[in-house]
């Protein structure tokens, strides 16, 4: 009986935090498993980004979130509430606190710019007046109050997506989700479109999750990332910590667009025979990467390296350090554990028979 | 040309306009929630069942393959039911609604199966219920493929009409064949002929002029 007390009190602290809880999630479509025991959790004011690539089950994730695909197994609760045992008829109020944008944007081609906002709206049944009016506000959210009369046609790909997120947020929902929201628009759109969720996302204190195949995305706008792979989380945090040391393969492959790699001809030379040159690579972020690194290994092996690649980044106002490079082969061991103990993570790529 | 004939002109392009709008406005009523079903109960669709949705196809193709003379003359007990006689223009709409039905349906089906899915999907994410999926998605996305087969099947029931003679329903096609046809009166021939052009390319200006107005698909 007590125990029964204390679960309740601790879960109605959670759903304070959490908007979204997932556990154990499974869902199966024939032979292959969509998602093989899914867990996670996303937090009321975050914006949490899920990455994966094509069919590593992200499109059912985020389509069980709203109840447009239903699990096999495993419990949805979303804002405390559990979905999984819900009718249809349940689960549209519901959706009604749940916005989503889409990749195609998806608009009524029908149907005026404002006609599309106002519809989750006309939904809910609000009187014709006040729904447009609220579009109007909305539109003018997005920077796109001159439009309301035009026709999706009309808009760019970019001024479509806003119209998109207009419409997502026009029932006031407790959670925005995006499904690749900006696959579809060219890098300059992508960032005034991202530009534009960040905005919201710190105006309005709205919980966004996002799924996408791009780790710019992420870069951009994520507080926390969870990588998926083949229906499973292979990999959670704070972006800016799995940037700087991704742990599992699918994420190091996922980054290694925007992370700095050891050049193509460089990392063809490579091998295994210890001799001339040892190559590292060198990882380091937080604090850590602000520290007098460099400084440091010149004093302590002068004229003894050399840098071939790399830089500092910056994400969510944290440095993160990546470098490749070159000493003689008898240094490498001690300079690599110099610079762990400045904090850096060190890896012994290969060696190269001489000047690489 | 006399004006006994013109006469006969006029009255003949009436039954025609009775025959065709009439039967066209029927098979509008009943084709198109049809079509909707069609979609609807198809794999995938918004109230799927697999059975009902064989049966309706198959009532459907039934009723298309009897050619329409035959239509015709077989529905003369429905005909006698619904409309008291089985002879002239109002006993021809049972037919003609009968075989235009199935036909808008089939083109009304066309269209809504190609609206974008993902439209559908939008609004059930937003909260709609499958009602309001047809009433603000598949309706008005489908609208101009829906008018334009309405076109489309108003001009073959134009062409339909002209065998309603064969149970004395008149119209234009019965003019041509026994005053133009039987009778050697080649300038009726030519004055049907040269009327059905006009109506029948009338109403397809009409029906794209509407289609070009609704269609904002880009």
């Amino acid at each position: 009986m007590n125990s029964h007390v204390t679960w309740k009190a601790a879960s109605a602290a959670a759903e304070e935090t959490d908007v979204i809880r997932l556990a154990d999630v499974r869902r199966r479509f024939g032979e292959t498993a969509a998602l093989d025991g899914v867990t996670l959790t996303v937090r009321r004011g975050e914006i949490l980004g899920i990455i994966g690539r094509s069919g590593a089950g992200k499109s059912t994730l985020i389509r069980c979130l709203n109840g447009l695909e239903r699990p096999d197994s495993g419990t949805i609760a979303i804002e405390g509430r559990e979905i999984t045992g819900l009718g249809e008829a349940d689960l549209q109020p519901l959706r009604r606190r749940i916005g989503m944008i889409f990749q195609h944007f998806n608009l009524l081609s029908a149907k005026t710019v404002e006609e599309n906002v106002a519809l989750p709206l006309k939904i809910e049944g609000w009187p014709k007046a006040k729904r447009l009016a609220r579009a109007a506000e909305l539109l003018e959210l997005v920077g796109l109050s001159g439009k309301a009369k035009a026709y999706p046609s009309e808009l760019s790909g970019g001024q479509k997506q806003r119209v998109g997120i207009a419409r997502a947020l026009a029932a006031k929902p407790a959670l925005l989700l995006s499904d690749e929201a900006t696959s579809a628009l060219d890098p300059e759109t992508t960032r005034s479109i991202l530009a534009l969720l960040k905005d919201i996302n710190r105006k309005l204190g709205l919980t966004i999750l996002l799924i996408t195949h791009e780790m710019e995305v992420i870069r951009g706008i994520a507080d926390r990332v969870t990588v998926l792979d083949a229906g499973r989380v292979v990999e959670e945090g704070p972006v800016w910590q799995v940037f700087s040391r991704p742990q599992a393969q699918t994420t190091r492959s996922l980054l290694s667009s925007i992370r700095p790699q050891l050049p193509a001809h460089i990392a063809d030379k490579l091998t295994t025979d210890v001799g001339g040159e040892a190559i590292l690579g060198i990882d380091i972020a937080g604090p850590a990467a602000t520290g007098p690194l460099f400084e440091g290994l010149s004093q302590e092996f002068p004229g003894g390296y050399r840098l071939i690649h790399g830089g500092v980044d910056h994400i969510q106002e944290q440095a993160v350090g990546r470098f490749f490079l070159a000493v003689p082969a008898e240094k490498a061991a001690s300079l690599a554990s110099y610079a762990e103990r400045l904090g850096a993570q060190v890896e012994v790529l290969g060696h190269v028979a001489d000047h690489a | 040309m006399s004006p006994i004939m013109l006469e006969l002109l006029v009255r003949s392009l009436w039954e025609t306009v009775v025959m065709t709008a009439a039967s066209g406005i029927i098979s509008l009523v009943f084709g198109l929630p049809l079509g909707l079903a069609l979609v609807a109960t198809a794999r995938g669709g918004i109230a799927e069942n697999l059975w009902v949705n064989r049966v309706l196809g198959a009532v459907i193709n039934g009723f298309r393959s009897v050619p329409f003379i035959i239509l015709l003359v077989a529905l003369i007990p429905v005909t006698r039911l619904i409309v008291g006689t089985s002879i002239g223009t109002w006993a021809a709409i049972v037919p003609l609604s009968i075989a235009a039905t199935p036909y808008y349906a089939r083109i009304a089906e066309v269209s809504l199966r190609e609206v974008d899915r993902g439209l559908i999907e939008a609004v059930r994410a937003m909260g709609g219920n499958r009602w309001t999926i047809v009433r603000e998605v598949l309706i008005p996305e489908a609208l101009p493929g829906i008018v334009a087969g309405f076109t489309v099947t108003l001009v073959t029931l134009i062409g339909a009409s002209a065998m309603a003679g064969a149970i004395g329903a008149g119209g234009l096609g019965d003019l041509a064949i026994r005053y133009g046809y039987q009778r050697f009166e080649t300038s009726v021939m030519v004055a049907v002929v040269a009327v059905l052009i006009v109506m029948v390319c009338g109403i397809q200006w009409i029906g794209d002029r509407w289609v070009a107005k609704l269609d904002h698909r880009g």
